[in-house]
């Protein structure tokens, strides 16, 4: 019964952490604009959480194949396609980092949310009838 | 927490944009130093970056900062101009003055002032999805 209370919110959660890990490689990305050689990195985030809320249901708990033990998630990370090449070698591309930044912040702002939302909703019908 | 190591990332960031911009500065400062008595102008510097870990990366929360590796010494010879009057004048009359090229160096700090400015809003981005993830559950 708890487990059926608790289920949005496992899946909710996953997809904050993994926004806020994908949020932390854009910024690694941003940081190192400068640096010879660095290739830029990101990961599928659809592929990401499909691959963290795998293993539920039957058991209900958490997927551990994705998870390191500090229950961080570790999505795969991929080298990013260049759209220009550099002369250092450098492939972070300004433009196309700084909206993925601002597109996953929005998504993270939305999921945060969807996890309000259920929280409402929860403890509303936790009230009492006598209360407004 | 991974959101947290977002300012030491932006941070890393940050402090080496402005050292960079520390040796724009000191090269525009020295763009029209003359050579000493040892021959030897100003020579311009530039800073090489390069990656560098944040966080502990035993527990897999290592993440990409970046460092000033070293400052390079730019070794092209210094500009040379005729003006026998001048005191810095060696004897056939030339004057060396620092190699630091204005233009290169103005390109150079636009630059890393928008690096800068990038990583400033990354972390504003970052300190306010945190204090939203603070308000959970609160109405």
């Amino acid at each position: 019964m708890i487990a059926r209370l608790t289920e949005t919110f496992d899946f909710h959660g996953q997809a904050l952490l993994l926004r806020a890990e994908r949020q932390r490689v854009i910024a690694g990305n941003i940081a190192n604009a400068d640096t010879p050689g660095y290739q830029a990195r990101d990961f599928n985030f659809a592929t990401a959480l499909r691959e963290a809320t795998a293993g539920r249901g039957s058991a209900g708990g958490i997927a551990a194949a994705v998870m390191r033990s500090g229950g961080r998630p570790a999505p795969t990370l991929r080298y990013a396609v260049p759209s220009q090449t550099s002369l250092d070698n450098n492939s972070v591309d300004m433009d196309r980092e700084r909206g993925a930044f601002a597109d996953n912040a929005v998504k993270y702002e939305s999921t945060l949310r969807f996890i309000n939302g259920s929280v409402r909703t929860m403890l509303d019908a936790m009230k009492s009838h006598h209360q407004a | 927490m991974s959101m947290l190591r977002i300012f030491d990332i932006a941070g890393s960031a940050v402090s080496a944009q402005s050292q960079r911009l520390n040796v724009v500065a000191s090269n525009l400062a020295n763009a029209d130093t003359v050579a000493g008595p040892d021959g030897s102008a100003y020579k311009a510097r530039q800073v090489v970056f390069q990656t560098a870990l944040v966080g502990r990366g035993d527990q897999g929360e290592a993440a990409a900062g970046v460092r000033v590796s070293t400052i390079a010494e730019d070794n092209r010879p210094g500009r040379r101009q005729h003006d026998p009057r001048h005191p810095g004048a060696d004897a056939e009359g030339y004057v060396t003055y620092s190699n630091v090229n204005p233009v290169e160096e103005m390109v150079n700090m636009i630059s890393a002032s928008r690096s800068y400015q990038n990583n400033v809003e990354v972390m504003n981005t970052a300190r306010s999805l945190l204090l939203k993830t603070l308000q959970i559950g609160q109405s």
